[in-house]
Formats: C-alpha cells, sequence, structure tokens
C-alpha cells in the first residue's frame, strides 16, 4: 500500500498526487513511468511520473480524470492509500548530448514533458518550453515550466490565455525566426504529437514523442502497448515508451486506444453489486 | 487384495456443457472412498519407476500406501516432504509424461492415477488440518528471490525451512507467476495459489510485491542490501507474435494478455474493471496448453465459435491429451495443419478474418517432428472478430541486460551450471528463464536444486 503524501487539484479535471514510495523515488528518471491499482478490483493504468524526492522517498504523479480509475483515484485524499504503485518502468528519456531544446507539452502532457525540460535545464541546456492548452481555464504548472525554460511560451486554441493557436503554429514560427533546435521532445494528446512530428520533419529536426498505449503488466509480459515504429513491432512498456516521432505509426496508435471505448463506457456506469454503489460514490 | 482394474478410478467433472459458461473448477476431485480405491491400483514395485519420473522425486508408493489405508495426514506429510506445492502440481502436471508415464499398471491398461491422488492428499489436508506452520529458528543468513512462479516459490520455500531468511521480489501485485496469471481458474482454482504461499509466508518468507528487479533494483542493488545470494526465477513471459500482415489490428492479442486479463485482473467478473473484449469468433493460433487454456476461455467469455489454429496434426499438439480432450468437450473446434499466413481487418481496423493455408507433413525436421509445409492454393479465410497468439514465450531479458556477469544463450535463456548457478558467483537460476517455457513441476525440480546448492553454497563460504 502507497500513502497519499500530498494531493493538490491543479484545475477541474487535473490532479497532482505525491506518493510514498521510495523503492521508486530511489530509481525514478525522467520519462519513465508507474502503473497504478487503485484498489483491490481495480485495473492497471500507467501514468509518467512527473516529478521525484529522493530524499523524501516520494513519487509525483498529475493525471486527468477521464475513466473510471483515473476517476477513483482522484477521489482518494492525502493520507489514503493506493493499492499498487510499481515502477519506474519503461527506458529513461536519452538527454545526454544536445545543446538546445524545445520541450512541448499539450494540456496534461506538460506533467510529463515538465520532468524532461528539467533535466535538461539543470544539465545546462538552452531549454524553450511550448506549452499548449485548450483554453485558460485548464492551464497547468506555468510556474514550474517557467522555472526550467530558457523561453517559455504558452499558446491556447482559444486564445483566452497567451497566444491564439496550436503549438505547432508556435514551434514552426520559432524555427522559421532562426532558432537551431538540435531535438524537440513533444508530449501530449496523440493528434499533437503527430502533427508536431510532421511539422519538424521537412527541417530535419529529431523528434522525440511519449507514447500512449493501452497497458496491462508495463514489463514486456503481453505486447498490449505494441506500436509500430519504422516498420517494426515495438513494446512501449520495455522499448519506448520514447520513440522518434518521425518513426511512428499515429494512425494505428490511435485506433488502437480506441479498442476497449464501449467497455470503458459500460465501465463508468457499472453499479458494483458488492458495494451497492459506485466505488467513488 | 490390490484393485486390479484396467481403468482409474473416474474422476468427478462438471457436465461439458454447463462448465463451458463458468470458470469454475473443471475436474471436482477424489472422494475419500474414490482415492482410497484407487491407491489400491498401486503394486509397490521395487524399482520403483515412478519416482523417477518425477522431477520432485515425491515418494510416490510410500504416499499411496498411505491413502490405501486411510492414513491421509501421513500420506500429505510424505508428499510434502520433497514437494512444496502439491495441490497445484497435482492439478497441472503433464503426469502422462511423469509418473504416470513410467507406471507399470500402464503398461496393460491405465497407470494409478498418482496425481489424482497427489491432488486428493493436498485438498484432504488443506480442509481438514489446521496445523500451524512453524517458523523454523533462523541462521541469520539473508536469501533474495526474484520472481514468485513455481520455481522461486519452491526454492523459498526449501530454504526458509532450512533456516534462511528468504525475500521474494515479484513484479506483478500478486505473486504466483504463470499459476494466477496464466493458468485459468477452472484449471487451478486462485485460492489454492493463495493458500500456498500463505504457507510460505508462515514459514517466514518475506513476499514483496510490485517489485520490477532490472528497473526498481538491479541485481547488484540486492546483494548491497546484505543478500549473499539471490535466485532467478524470472520465467520466460515476452510473448512471441508470427510477424505476418495484420497483427496489429484491434482484436488481435497474445495469449499472455488476453490470459492475463482474464485470470490475474479477473476480467470475466463483473465487479473487476479490467475489461476483456466480448468476442463472437476467435482463432487461437497454436498447440500448446496455453492455447487450450485462451481457447477455453474464450469460450466461457461467451464466444459462439472458438477454433484452434494448428499447424501441426493432433499427434504433434504439445498440449496436455487431457486439457485436448477437455476442450473438444467444451466445443472448441480443431483446425488441424492449417497455419495462419494474414490477419484480415475491416474499414474501422477490427479483426474480420484469419487467413489460412492448409498444410501436409513432410520429413522429420532436427526437432524429430514431422515439418509442416503449405498446401500451394490451399488459402482460405476463417472469418474471426478476435486471433490470439499463442506460439510461444521467451525469457524477457530484463534482468539479464541489466546484470553484469550473467551470460544468456542465443534464445535468451540464463546459462546455468549442474547446480544452477549462473555465470555470476552466488547467482542461481532455474525454471523457465533458464530452460524457455517448459512445465511447472520442472520448474519446481530447479527451484528445489537451486535451493539445495545455495545452502551448500553459504555453508561452504562460511
Amino acid at each position: 500500500m502507497y500513502k497519499i503524501v500530498t494531493k493538490r487539484q491543479l484545475n477541474d479535471a487535473v490532479t497532482l498526487m505525491e506518493v510514498d514510495a521510495p523503492y521508486v523515488a530511489k530509481k525514478a528518471l525522467a520519462g519513465q513511468f508507474i502503473i497504478f491499482r487503485v484498489d483491490e478490483f481495480g485495473e492497471r493504468i500507467p501514468l509518467t511520473i512527473a516529478d521525484y524526492d529522493r530524499e523524501k522517498g516520494t513519487v509525483t504523479i498529475i493525471f486527468q480524470a477521464v475513466g473510471r480509475s483515473t476517476k477513483l483515484l482522484a477521489s482518494l485524499n492525502e493520507g489514503d492509500y493506493i493499492h499498487d504503485f510499481v515502477g519506474p518502468l519503461g527506458v529513461p528519456t536519452h538527454l545526454d548530448g544536445y545543446k538546445k531544446v524545445c520541450v512541448i507539452g499539450g494540456g496534461v502532457g506538460c506533467a510529463i514533458a515538465y520532468p524532461s525540460a528539467k533535466a535538461l535545464f539543470q544539465k545546462g541546456v538552452e531549454v524553450d518550453i511550448i506549452a499548449g492548452f485548450r483554453s485558460k481555464d485548464i492551464v497547468i504548472l506555468e510556474e514550474e515550466m517557467k522555472a526550467v525554460a530558457t523561453h517559455y511560451y504558452l499558446t491556447t486554441d482559444d486564445g483566452t490565455y497567451g497566444e491564439k493557436g496550436f503549438v505547432t503554429d508556435k514551434l514552426k514560427a520559432l524555427i522559421e525566426a532562426g532558432n537551431q533546435y538540435d531535438l524537440v521532445i513533444a508530449i501530449g494528446p496523440i493528434p499533437m504529437m503527430k502533427f508536431v512530428s510532421l511539422t519538424t520533419k521537412p527541417y530535419g529536426i529529431k523528434t522525440m514523442v511519449s507514447l500512449n498505449p493501452i497497458m496491462i503488466d508495463g514489463t514486456g509480459m503481453c505486447g498490449g502497448c505494441r506500436v509500430t515504429v519504422g516498420g517494426q513491432t515495438k513494446f512501449a512498456c520495455v522499448d519506448g515508451p520514447d520513440f522518434d516521432g518521425h518513426q511512428v505509426d499515429f494512425d494505428e496508435l490511435m485506433k488502437r486506444n480506441s479498442f476497449y471505448k464501449e467497455e470503458e463506457q459500460h465501465d463508468a456506469n457499472h453499479i458494483c453489486r458488492l458495494f451497492g454503489g459506485k466505488r467513488n460514490a | 487384495m490390490p484393485n486390479m482394474s484396467l481403468h482409474k478410478v473416474p474422476m468427478p467433472e462438471q457436465d461439458p456443457n454447463v462448465r463451458n459458461k463458468n470458470f469454475k473448477e473443471v475436474a471436482l476431485g477424489y472422494t475419500e472412498e474414490m482415492a482410497m480405491e484407487e491407491a489400491k491400483r498401486c503394486l509397490h514395485c521395487k524399482n520403483k519407476p515412478c519416482v523417477s519420473g518425477c522431477p520432485v522425486n515425491v515418494r510416490i508408493p510410500e504416499f499411496i500406501a498411505e491413502v490405501a489405508a486411510g492414513n491421509f495426514e501421513k500420506a500429505y506429510e510424505i508428499v510434502a516432504s520433497t514437494n512444496a506445492l502439491p495441490a497445484i502440481s497435482g492439478r497441472v502436471c503433464p503426469q502422462e509424461s511423469q509418473c504416470e508415464g513410467k507406471c507399470v499398471r500402464g503398461i496393460k491398461g491405465e497407470p494409478v492415477a498418482v496425481g489424482r491422488l497427489e491432488r486428493f492428499v493436498a485438498d484432504w489436508y488443506m480442509k481438514n488440518i489446521q496445523k500451524d506452520v512453524v517458523k523454523p529458528e533462523t541462521n541469520g543468513h539473508k536469501v533474495a528471490v526474484v520472481g514468485a512462479g513455481p520455481s522461486g516459490l519452491t526454492c523459498a520455500g526449501d530454504l526458509a525451512k532450512l533456516g534462511y531468511e528468504v525475500s521474494i521480489f515479484e513484479a506483478f501485485h500478486t505473486p504466483g507467476g504463470v499459476l494466477v496469471y496464466g493458468i485459468p481458474e477452472f484449471r487451478l482454482p486462485k485460492a489454492i495459489v493463495a493458500s500456498e504461499i500463505d504457507n510460505l509466508r508462515k514459514l517466514g518468507v518475506n513476499v514483496m510485491t510490485n517489485m520490477v528487479i532490472g528497473r526498481v533494483l538491479s541485481i547488484d542493488d540486492i546483494f548491497e542490501m546484505g543478500f549473499e545470494a539471490a535466485f532467478i526465477g524470472s520465467g520466460a513471459g515476452l510473448p512471441s507474435f508470427l510477424g505476418i500482415e495484420g497483427e496489429s489490428l484491434l482484436g488481435v492479442y497474445s495469449a499472455n494478455e488476453y490470459l492475463t486479463r482474464i485470470n490475474l485482473m479477473k476480467g470475466y467478473l463483473e465487479d473487476y474493471d479490467t475489461p476483456v473484449h466480448k468476442s463472437k469468433n476467435v482463432a487461437v493460433v497454436g498447440g500448446g496448453n496455453v492455447a487450450m487454456d485462451a481457447a477455453r476461455c474464450a469460450k466461457r467469455m461467451g464466444a459462439e465459435n472458438v477454433y484452434i489454429v494448428y499447424r501441426r496434426s493432433e499427434a504433434e499438439m504439445p498440449a496436455r491429451a487431457e486439457e485436448v480432450h477437455h476442450a473438444k468437450e467444451e466445443g472448441i473446434i480443431f483446425k488441424l495443419l492449417t497455419n495462419p499466413v494474414k490477419v484480415l481487418g475491416d474499414e474501422t481496423g477490427h479483426v474480420r478474418a484469419l487467413e489460412c493455408v492448409e498444410m501436409q507433413l513432410g520429413e522429420p525436421d532436427a526437432s524429430g517432428r514431422r515439418r509442416p509445409v503449405a498446401v500451394e492454393g490451399s488459402n482460405f479465410e476463417l472469418p474471426v472478430d478476435s486471433v490470439i497468439m499463442s506460439i510461444g514465450t521467451s525469457p524477457n531479458p530484463l534482468i539479464r541486460t541489466t546484470t553484469k556477469g550473467i551470460e544468456a544463450n542465443k534464445h535468451g535463456c540464463l546459462v546455468v551450471d549442474e547446480s544452477m548457478c549462473t555465470t555470476r558467483e552466488g547467482v542461481y537460476a532455474g525454471g523457465d528463464a533458464v530452460t524457455g517455457a517448459a512445465t511447472v513441476i520442472l520448474a519446481m525440480g530447479a527451484g528445489k536444486t537451486a535451493a539445495a546448492s545455495i545452502d551448500k553454497f553459504l555453508k561452504e563460504k562460511k
């Protein structure tokens, strides 16, 4: 059992939790993830590690309540326990040998982009951050990201805050203004990562994306998370989650992620017979 | 007087058309009377060929004599003295190629039902005797076991009995390995696995779940924590795919994924959150026990037509004869000498059919099995909405790629000597991590050998 030490609401749907998990905290690196299981009946759901404190033995996760398990998790409070919390999983993001990097976070993806930006910035790399949101009310991690960026740019789709437009518009403008990035890291919804990759391709800028396929074990024993990269089958949980954005078959990933839509819909409304109600009710 | 019947005392089973809609255990087990009657079929041969056929050398005629006399507790003690998990091995061992394969009674008629008797004895004990397991006095030495599958559990149990302080590091949230994620409830009730693991805890074994060794701790970290030896029983959990077109379509699973969702995550029960897709027509590719398990699970999840697609004939099938028989009774359709060449999808990216080709058996290959050869122009489409790939697994590379000094062969299997020691001093390995996918009882045998070797190694070191 893993104790929730801190809980903070970043916006209506996005929650930050600092979880007591000393073994995970000791080894965690940027780009790695954990799998949680909220209680005995829960499913195993992956979440990227947003931060860690090796001294305190805590790991920070930031997640959006989108379905049954994330809603159940969000319903827990400081002092409550998460049943299972396993990690760090996946290969850490490769951050060595870069001079100037553009880190792009889309929505809650900013939580995953943040540790990479932070690690790069602490290595003395010039880091430009583009954080994109649908509108002002869902902006997260503005102060945290500013603190680890050489330049921080914020965009909203509807123009309610920062610059109006998509992250790809800003990225293109920065490249055309003469910024020579030797790496772009893009983390967010699949369409956003796809379009960032399409934006950088003609310029030949190396682009890393963090993929989020459906996972069960997260240790390479089932292949549920398989993705096609450069025409080859890869297991995102052990070979990734980071991959070369110019090689990823994003359309296939989007399709595979929609496989359990019906069941997820059903589950969200499921009344548990054991408890006579929804577990989060 | 021995019972000279040529046939085993039959074991009661759930009706095939009832059981293929539930996940309750298929084989119901012997009653005391049945067990005593079957036990009387043993002739108590002097040379005991059955014992040599058992990878953990259970003293078979001795325990059977006690069953025949109605001394079930004594019988259990004899079994348990060499076999740490009798309720499990009695259920899942391929006895026909082990103890029962060597039984003299099997020359003419059926062999003595050693497996059923072992299972009876273990179940009887679990139900009737509530003896406290006594934690042995500690010898102050710490041993780490990586993986809580059959080899790790056996190794841990044997070492704990010798007084070692044993910690098991398990990657999943539930210990048991293939016993909990792979073998379904209807063949091996999970309560039995949990109870065997509870006994280990009572022996003082510390079971740490959610610990993926190679990520959260390395083997070096484990030694730094004060463990003086380690046993790697991490299994062969990496699934193979065929590499044919269409394997990333929606509805194509590895058997590991399908079985994990159902067994470990209890996706077949409504109150658990993990979804399992409700398939109508399912093709399971492969002919091993895992394929049988996946097919029988698919049937129980409500599929109308479940096909086993296997490229050789029934004679070459690696699955246990009993499991093939059970699968057929439950309505699984066998498409033998049939090889998949392509998974076909519809416009939404879901599986709509499996394109197959008919096969013929040619000359025997290196393994001695006749090599299947495709019949040209025999391609046909099998209309299915799900395909479960059950064509084998190999060892997960995580530990060997993160640990210095441990050699593996070209198949990724860890190299060990006859004492089960790897190429690194103090690090032992056994089970599927060494052999590639094999049987539960072979893994238990390896765990046993390794425990004895670790004891010898640490005693000599002192």
